[in-house]
């Protein structure tokens, strides 16, 4: 066991060097538990969600399995991903009715009759890990930021609870968690994609309307989900770089 | 909670549903603004020899530095852990406007406020260590870093130096709050603050709410010592006051036919809101009783001939009607910039609290305390001329 | 130069005061900025592992196939094929990771509300989505009395 634990941490060391991942393997080594280290490189990912609206059926499985999965406060004004529903007149699409009772959390009640005329949809939201992020741009000292492979993600040791990130987002996908004082927001299950599993929300999603997809992995089936359907991210006026890209986005979501 | 579910109208994001930057966030440009407005009216007579204003000077300056002081307090309070807030010297982050607060406020705090007050008054501080003893003396002493020289020639070189620290100051005044005015101006995600107009607004806005305060001051200061009231300095003071005035006024109203004209997707959202729940605080308080009205009486002043009394009255009245419009204007574009959802398809509503950390108290509390410690600084330094005249004649004896 | 310094001494003195407060300010700086911080970016690189840190609540599907391979097995072919177990059958990372999983058997989902969750009739749902009103469909009993929940197509 002892020569064991040595070796390991010789080839740690090696990986250190190799990958330059030396910080976090280090702190796992620190920690006394070395098996824990990642050998998830870091350089070699580019984190990425496919959204299709066409298959989302407003169950609120993935706004419960984040909560779930992340300790989120079940207060109505704490979610990481929510699920919204749209009620669009063909003759109005500038003016949707939208509504997310509880995120989405305890489904969605039926409020609106078949043959009316409009149009209704769910829309599954969650941060976009842009690439070029408002709110890693306005972050004061650094608590929050693009990871390498892509994922936005928060420092909560770090963070000073200004909460000029929250202003920032254009898609108001940050809150304060009121037990750390700190920001909180998706990290894309950072703790699960690093560690080769999917996202708690695409994990339990049954209809398959989340995946998430690594751009840096030419096998991925993101590139044909990306290549075989009409793409489009929320607000590109922004110009954030959004990574959540959605198939069967109507005009009028927001 | 609960009530604030209720209170929403029309669809926002869950996460939309509380303020983030409450009151406190509304003190913050408000007193920053009347930090450099007050020290713009000052450099007025240094820079630009408008001997007309001397008499505010050296209070203008020490109100300035008064407020400087309680500044960042009320950032400090709406941190979630003010103990962290060093981080913004260890690493400030570039690409953030408010990574920059901590350098701008630093420079802006010693260089300029600290050092111009220092060098204009040094005379006064060794005169009254001279004068002194004990404490106070040990005190004075200390302030004049131990120096007791106070010849022509280094009074001198003082006053030369001050003249290049004015001149740093104005550009850093107008740094100070054309930033404060980019923190909002540059989010792109909230088109009601997001505008390249909005530092020039905050700047003019600043020296506006900066002179009123001065004006202020200088006539309840006059009324509380029994001095006569220097009346072209208070007449040219309104005057700047009016022409400052006229220029935001202008530049806001550009903003607004902009807007109107540009009409963009957000602005029936923003449309709808200023004519409810920011109708009373933008269109009554902001523009017809904090904006219109104290122009018009200020302008009254230029055209019409009145006494000296009348005068004085429609000072004191326009100068508080100007802080009130300005404290408004500070509060729409904070609070104002948060009611509306980001979908552009609903409003939420602040909740002030009172006695809570980032409540009314607190706030109340931070527009006190500025006016403490400018009685303590005057207390310490004397802003008077007289002042100094009667400390020199002690210190001879 | 004594001439010279003579009535800016007291400048002089300002100055040193301000370099003292600068070094110390720098050494302090020096001595308090994460080590860590910088090497990816503006920020703590130790945060990475911290983000990865989480605990695990969901196991995902494989460690669900690991052991229960004769599930995975019975829905090929199926509608459900394609659903993940923790979907319907919660968060097991504590049953999945246990040294003892029968130890912490998981509860098995309420067949007459679980499938609503999904099935329940609601115009905003895709069109050809299967979606009943529970009070016109069946004859009020769980649906497993018709319906396999892993094959759940009547054949």
């Amino acid at each position: 066991m002892e020569a064991d634990r040595r070796e390991f941490l010789k080839q740690t060391g090696l990986l250190l060097v190799l990958t330059g991942a030396a910080a976090q393997a280090w702190d796992f080594v620190l920690a006394g538990e070395p098996e824990k280290a990642p050998t998830y490189k870091l350089l070699d990912h580019w984190w990425a969600m496919a959204m299709d609206i066409r298959k989302c059926i407003g169950c609120g499985n993935c706004v419960r399995a984040c909560k779930t999965e992340n300790g989120v406060l079940l207060e109505p004004d704490c979610f990481r991903t929510w699920v919204e529903r749209y009620h669009v007149h063909p003759d109005d699409p500038e003016h949707p009715e939208v509504d997310s009772p509880n995120g989405g959390y305890d489904g969605f009640p039926e409020k609106y009759k078949a043959g009316d005329g409009s149009k209704n949809f769910f829309v599954p939201k969650m941060c976009n890990h842009c690439a070029h992020s408002p709110c890693v741009q306005v972050c004061p000292v650094g608590a929050t930021f693009e990871s390498p492979d892509g994922v936005v993600l928060v420092d909560k040791t770090y963070c000073l609870g200004c909460r000029y990130c929250v202003q920032a987002c254009p898609y108001g996908c940050r809150y304060i968690d009121p037990r750390t004082e700190t920001v909180d927001k998706c990290s894309l299950c950072y703790h699960r994609i690093t560690k080769g599993l999917t996202t708690a929300c695409c994990e339990v999603c049954p209809m398959g309307a989340r995946k998430l997809g690594d751009l840096k992995d030419p096998k991925d089936p993101i590139h044909d989900f990306l290549k075989d359907h009409m793409i489009h991210v929320l607000k590109p006026e922004m110009a954030t770089g959004a990574k959540a890209y959605y198939n069967g986005l109507d005009g009028s979501v927001r | 909670m609960e009530s604030l579910l209720h209170s929403v109208q029309g669809y926002i994001y869950p996460d939309e549903l509380q303020l983030q930057w409450s009151i406190l966030i509304v003190l913050y440009p408000f007193i920053t603004g009347l930090v450099a407005g007050a020290f713009i009216l000052a450099s007025l007579e240094r820079v630009f020899n408008v001997e007309a204003v001397k008499p505010t000077y050296r209070l203008a300056l020490l109100t300035a530095l008064a407020f400087m002081i309680v500044a960042p307090l009320p950032l400090q309070l709406h941190l979630g852990h003010p103990e962290r807030s060093f981080e913004m010297y260890l690493t400030p982050h570039t690409t953030s406007a408010m990574a920059m607060f901590g350098f701008v406020y630093l420079w802006y705090l010693m260089v300029v406020l600290v050092l111009e007050i220092w060098l204009d008054f040094r005379k006064d501080i060794v005169l009254m260590a001279r004068a002194s003893t004990g404490l106070k003396r040990a005190l004075y002493r200390a302030m004049a870093l131990g120096s007791d020289n106070i010849s022509e020639r280094s009074l001198r070189i003082d006053d030369k130096v001050g003249k290049f620290i004015t001149i740093v100051g104005i550009p850093s005044a107008i740094l100070l709050h054309g930033y404060v005015g980019f923190i909002f101006g540059s989010v792109k995600a909230n088109p009601w603050w997001s505008s390249a107009l909005m530092p020039v607004v905050f700047i003019f806005s600043a020296m506006v709410s900066g002179i009123a305060l001065v004006l202020l001051l200088y006539q309840f200061v006059s009324w509380y010592r029994k001095t006569a009231v220097d009346m072209p300095c208070l007449d040219t003071i309104a005057r700047y006051l009016l022409y400052a005035f006229i220029i935001d006024f202008s530049l806001e109203m550009l903003d607004l036919v902009h807007r109107i004209y540009e009409a963009d997707e957000s602005f029936k959202t923003l449309d709808f809101m200023v004519h409810t729940k920011l109708y009373f605080s933008q269109i009554i308080l902001q523009i017809i009783v904090g904006t219109l009205l104290p122009i018009g009486l200020l302008a009254l002043v230029q055209l019409v001939k009145l006494t000296e009394q009348a005068r004085r009255a429609i000072y004191g009245a326009a100068g508080l009607l100007t802080l009130v419009g300005i404290f408004a204007m500070r509060w729409n574009v904070v609070i104002g910039g948060q009611l509306f959802s980001k979908s552009l398809l609903g409003y939420t509503t602040y909740k002030m609290g009172l006695w809570t950390r980032e409540g009314l108290l607190p706030a109340i509390i931070l527009l006190i305390l500025p006016f403490v410690i400018l009685y303590i600084l005057v207390k310490l330094l004397p802003p008077w001329d007289e002042a100094r005249d009667a400390e020199a004649t002690r210190a001879e004896r | 130069m004594r001439e010279w310094l003579r009535d800016r001494e007291h400048l002089v003195r300002m100055g040193i005061l301000f370099a003292g407060a600068l070094a110390v300010f720098l050494v302090v700086r020096a001595v308090m900025v994460p080590k860590d911080f910088g090497t990816y970016g503006h920020f703590r690189t130790g945060a990475l592992a911290d983000n990865m840190a989480h605990p695990l609540v969901f196991a995902g599907r494989q460690a669900c196939g690991d052991c229960h391979d004769d599930i995975v097995a019975s829905r090929k072919g199926s509608k459900h094929e394609q659903i993940g177990c923790e979907a319907c059958h919660g968060a097991l990372e504590a049953h999945a990771s246990a040294d003892d999983p029968s130890a912490l058997k998981p509860k098995l989902p309420d067949v007459k509300t679980i499938c609503l969750v999904c099935h329940r009739e609601n115009v905003a749902k895709p069109a050809g989505f299967p979606q009943v009103d529970p009070k016109d469909h069946g004859d009020g009993g769980p649906c497993t009395s018709c319906h396999n929940p892993h094959h759940p197509e009547i054949s």
